[in-house]
């Protein structure tokens, strides 16, 4: 049997995802984090005297203080379970990928196991965004310095 | 092509006695009832997993050998294999069982490789009992393979669930009673091309199929020939792959696969259990049983084992497999 | 505010569909979905994009991760346009730390105050 011979078999045998409901779930779950993020925005400006972009800071942070919780009790898994990119692309996302890294290298110590690994799944997010903000400010201020933008 | 591997042991080196133990997860497995136990946790309070680990595979050896009415310290070698780094569960347990010791690693195919070794020591006339088989720990193996246990990845259909689970045999020559070791094939590594390591009953297929083959061309038998031949973790597609790749139409009644059937229907577990402790769970518990029994008499036990490593993944290389079987023959009584 | 909470779940609903899409269609791991939603968010703010979409949609396009590409490229421009290139360099920081500050605080303390849990359903 050759490689293609067997390539046919793996992908008739292979279930493909279910797409739609996959996207319908994310929808669902992604929707429902971002209102309650939106519920605790309200209160940061009702009550903590912010307006609607500087809220913006106090309530990632209040996020990602819930997925701690989450993460910590082992919900945040079985949501992300249904959910998909869901749960896993809001902010929470980001910060059950750092607290899951932590709480599992407890077991190394907090220098070498937590300060070593904590951003073994996160890190790329961090790096990617900082490149790609680096790349395209300098891109965009070359081509205003040389006329063809404003700002 | 190289068709050999083909060991026939004539000392009728003997599974004299087996004990498994499993984890919490796996008291739903349909085999549930033929484990000597289930734990309650996978870890005590103030333990690591990977202690866990090791404390349960020292309790594992302990039992085999006590149900076998033998005594530690009378056994000859001992053999075992897991997941994990540099197979550090397994050293730190042999450390306490104070034994002449081989660590063997195929993934989840250590568990034959182990007896297979187990038995060519005995067949070589310097051994009397040996102890061997392999373990697996699930939040050990997600650990190092995988993400932290409580990331939420979203996990496919074609995922398997790596189960807590340690099974061991003491393997003496002529035990009275007992199923016999009469022949062995050792795996070749044989790549499928797959480079999904949450689809890894696809990348396996392909090794389980070669040592199959290589087994039946080289004992001059067919698959009717068997009871059963079981794969250790193909999992419920991967089973289906393997089915498909034999144009013998016994395959579909005669192949079946222990990861495929360890967790019954529930859909939690996805294609089924994978590990080190999945083969080696049922294949001494469930399929010994039936052995002892005389419902089985004659049987192919085909581990399987993905040879990948966190690195590999990441730079991009497939997943060559391997598959270890032993044949197992129950004689008459008397 | 029952609009803004409407306009809020749809818009994060549907750039988590785009991460689903990513992730099953295109079989990308989530690190690279990651990666590549905060490229776009930054990317759309160098277009000028993402500060309308988040007047739109608040939390919405605050809450997905494209919002830290978008902050990051934000506070670099805000520099840049005050400072030349070196505000490239020193804006970046100035706008993000929230998020990556919380999760770490919020991993260690997690990690002190939560032990390991059993395996379940």
């Amino acid at each position: 049997m050759d490689q293609k011979q067997f390539q046919t078999i793996v992908d008739k045998q292979t279930p493909k995802a279910p797409l739609f409901i996959n996207m319908l779930k994310a929808f669902f779950v992604g929707g429902i984090i971002c209102t309650i993020g939106q519920f605790v925005s309200f209160f940061y400006i009702r009550f903590f005297d912010f307006t609607e972009r500087t809220a913006a800071n106090p309530t990632v942070a209040t996020m990602v203080f819930f997925a701690m919780i989450l993460t910590g009790t082992g919900l945040y898994k079985k949501i992300s379970q249904f959910g998909g990119a869901g749960s896993a692309v809001p902010v929470t996302g980001f910060g059950n990928a750092v607290i899951s890294a932590a709480i599992e290298h407890k077991s190394e110590g907090y220098v070498l196991g937590i300060g070593g690994n904590i951003f073994k799944l996160a890190g790329s997010v961090i790096v990617f965004g900082v490149l790609s903000a680096f790349f395209v400010a300098l891109i965009k201020t070359i081509l205003v310095k040389v006329g063809v933008l404003s700002w | 092509m190289n068709t050999k591997g083909t060991i026939q042991f004539i000392e009728k080196p003997s599974i004299a006695s087996t004990a498994v133990i499993a984890g919490p997860m796996e008291k739903d497995s349909v085999f549930a009832a033929s484990f000597d136990e289930i734990l309650l946790l996978e870890n005590e309070k103030d333990e690591t997993y990977e202690q866990a680990n090791r404390r349960f595979i020292e309790k594992v050896c302990a039992l085999a050998v006590k149900k076998g009415h033998e005594q530690m310290n009378t056994i000859d070698y001992l053999i075992g294999g897991d997941l994990i780094n540099q197979l550090s569960p397994t050293n730190f347990a042999a450390r306490e069982l104070a034994l002449p010791f081989l660590g063997v690693f195929s993934a989840c195919a250590s568990s034959m490789e182990a007896v297979i070794v187990g038995s060519l020591l005995l067949e070589a006339g310097n051994a009397k009992s040996v102890l061997a088989g392999a373990s697996s720990h699930h939040p050990t193996v997600e650990r190092q393979f995988r993400y932290p246990l409580e990331y939420g990845a979203q996990k496919p259909k074609t995922a398997q669930w790596t189960v807590t689970a340690a099974g061991f045999a003491m393997l003496q020559k002529h035990a009275k009673n007992a199923p016999i070791i009469t022949h062995a094939t050792i795996g070749k590594v044989v790549d499928g091309g797959q480079t999904d390591p949450l689809h890894m009953g696809a990348a396996m297929a392909s090794a389980a199929r070669d040592t199959i083959e290589r087994h039946l061309v080289n004992t001059n038998s067919r698959m009717a020939d068997y009871d059963v031949i079981m794969t250790g973790d193909l999992g419920k597609i991967g089973l289906s792959i393997l089915k498909e790749m034999f144009s013998d139409t016994d395959s579909h009644v005669i192949l079946q696969d222990a990861g495929a059937q360890f967790y019954g229907e529930n859909d939690f577990f996805n294609a089924g259990a994978s590990g080190a402790g999945c083969s080696a769970a049922v294949f001494f518990s469930h399929i010994y049983e039936q052995l002892k029994s005389g419902v089985f008499k004659r049987v192919l036990l085909v581990a399987t084992g993905a040879l990948l490593s966190p690195l590999t993944y990441q730079q991009g290389e497939t997943i060559p497999c391997i598959a270890h079987a032993i044949e197992c023959r129950m004689e008459k009584r008397g | 505010m029952i609009s803004s909470l409407i306009t809020a779940f749809i818009v994060g609903g549907l750039i988590c569909v785009i991460g689903q899409v990513l992730m099953d269609a295109f079989k990308l791991t989530p690190a690279h979905t990651l990666s590549t939603l905060v490229v776009s968010g930054s990317i759309l703010d160098g277009f000028g994009l993402y500060e309308p979409l988040i007047d739109f949609a608040g939390a919405g396009a605050t809450i997905p991760i494209t919002s830290f590409g978008n902050s990051l490229t934000h506070g670099a421009l805000a520099e840049a346009e005050k400072h030349g290139l070196i505000g490239v360099l020193t804006g970046m920081f100035e706008v993000t730390s929230s998020g990556i500050s919380a999760a770490i605080l919020f991993g260690v303390i997690g990690a002190f105050i939560f032990q390991k849990r059993k395996t379940t359903y």
